[in-house]
């Protein structure tokens, strides 16, 4: 369990502001930070790494003390056995994907769990590879692979798919989501995106300007949990095309590609690339076994 | 008629020698001159540059000062470590150290800077300790840079003439370097031997270079 509960004070673009949030995280939980860039979920994954220190507040994982102010507590990244995702993977070029996850394994760990994470990953062809001959996405596979080389107690990810396009993304997403319950890690996941939010945690806290606005499961906070009448899904849009009086936009829901149609008053504030919530009455659900 | 191979073997010796201290000491400053935030960090920066802009002379008048048994420095050296600096080659090799360092030191410290700061931050969070990290992450993915700062300092020390001039003299065997005795053989019109120490150093000067250019090829290719 983490319990967490730190002040810092950030400064960013809009000025300066106070990053205030107060946490718990229960054991092999999913939760995920969800808000805009520059609102602070990064500093607090950094925080809980180690890699940056609060002003004050402590956190406290498992009985154990990892920070606290008052009492000059600051156990450094090295002793707090996190595995931790960084956005440009950091993948170290001088070693191969096997001398990456072999540098991680902490001393004295059999050399089996890199063989073994290999297998999972399917890294087995890419092995000998420099990390700088290999896509995004194999990046992005060795990169949690090593991660989790060093038995970590609390994983990581800092926006691990932002640099993705599509169906990788799709495909990594499904790949974290078994991995985290093969090895039931409590895992904390920095995003802005909101169907990979819905697709993989259970809990989310949207967080502005330092401090947590909302939390709860994504249906509850994206505003879909109701049990009533109406389908929600979230997803992005692709396209707007405009045809007669309304419009048609093409939108990527999960892996499937919808076209809906919408009126000129509901395009108006929407662009290619921006995340929607389709909603949809339920009264005339056709149902297929499949 | 025979060549007198001294000043060559003291010139080899001094860099090699030179370029050695400076690996010891310019890579950790470069490392944490890369990495520093400290207020006092423009003004450390402007010290190891000078020596780029300085005259050779300036930099010879005052360490001569600087090394002369009535100074303080002199004076303290002799008496601690029983070394006499002016006139000696121990002398030649402090001078060379500093007047090289920022030929070591800006390549290798604008290595650093270019490398993300994730990637130390992935071998912390790894567990790895600053030494480990600096020894299996930083150094190895800074070699271009590393060998470019090495091969600069030997060969800027190996042409030095006006600092050696200065605080070395010109003492055979002990401060009589090549280029020293270039111009102590053209002072003497004996052309012919100045062209052979000046031959010898145009030669090995231009194959270290080279085989640098071929080598950072080889590296540049093998990360691309």
């Amino acid at each position: 369990m983490i319990e967490l509960d730190i002040q810092k004070s950030l400064h960013s673009s809009s000025g300066e502001f106070a990053l205030d949030v107060q946490l718990r995280i229960e054991p092999g939980e999913f939760v995920t930070l969800f808000g805009r860039s520059g609102a602070g979920k990064t500093t607090l994954l950094r925080c809980l790494a180690g890699l940056a220190e609060a002003d004050s507040g402590s956190i406290v994982v498992d009985g154990e003390t990892w920070f606290d102010s008052r009492k000059k507590v600051m156990l450094p990244a090295q002793q707090r056995r996190v595995g931790y995702m960084f956005q440009d993977y950091a993948l170290f070029p001088n070693m191969s994907v096997r001398g990456n996850l072999e540098f991680a394994l902490r001393k004295g760990a059999s050399r089996s769990r890199v063989d073994e994470l290999i297998e999972i990953m399917a890294l087995g062809e890419l092995q000998q590879r420099k990390p700088a001959t290999l896509s995004g996405g194999q990046q992005q596979r060795v990169a949690l692979a090593r991660a989790l080389a060093a038995e970590p107690r609390l994983l990581l990810l800092d926006e691990p798919f932002s640099a993705l396009d599509l169906q990788t993304r799709l495909r990594l997403q499904d790949e974290v989501l078994r991995l985290q319950r093969h090895f039931g890690l409590t895992t904390v996941m920095v995003s802005h995106d909101v169907s990979e939010v819905y697709k993989l945690s259970r809990r989310v806290l949207v967080i502005e300007h330092g401090s947590v606005v909302s939390a709860g499961s994504p249906a509850e906070v994206f505003g879909a949990g109701q049990a009533g009448g109406k389908f929600s899904f979230a997803g992005e849009v692709l396209a707007i095309d405009a045809a007669d009086v309304v419009f048609a936009v093409t939108l990527q829901v999960g892996n499937q590609i919808v076209r809906v149609i919408a009126s000129a008053d509901e395009v108006q504030h929407i662009k290619p690339g921006d995340r929607v919530m389709l909603l949809s009455k339920a009264f005339n659900p056709v149902l297929v076994v499949c | 008629m025979t060549y007198d191979w001294q000043p060559l073997l003291l010139t080899f010796k001094l860099a090699g020698i030179t370029t050695l201290i400076l690996c010891l000491i310019g890579i950790p400053f470069a490392w944490w001159l890369a990495q520093s935030r400290s207020r006092f960090k423009p003004v450390l920066e402007t010290l190891v540059s000078m020596p780029l802009v300085l005259p050779p002379s300036v930099l010879g008048f005052y360490l001569l000062l600087a090394f002369s048994p009535q100074h303080w420095f002199g004076k303290f050296v002799d008496q601690a470590v029983g070394l006499k600096l002016a006139f000696s080659f121990e002398g030649l090799v402090l001078a060379s150290v500093i007047f090289s360092f920022p030929f070591l030191v800006h390549p290798v410290q604008s290595g650093f800077q270019n490398l993300s700061p994730s990637l130390s931050e992935a071998a912390y969070t790894l567990g790895k300790s600053r030494w480990q990290t600096f020894l299996h992450v930083l150094l190895p993915n800074i070699k271009p840079q590393l060998l470019a700062g090495v091969v600069l300092s030997f060969a800027h020390t190996i042409g030095e003439f006006g600092v050696v001039l200065m605080i070395g003299g010109n003492l055979p065997g002990e401060t009589k370097v090549a280029s020293i005795a270039i111009f102590d053989e053209v002072e003497s019109l004996n052309y012919d031997a100045a062209n052979f120490y000046a031959l010898v150093l145009f030669s090995v000067c231009f194959a270290i270079l080279l085989s640098v250019y071929l080598m950072n090829k080889k590296l540049l290719a093998r990360v691309g």
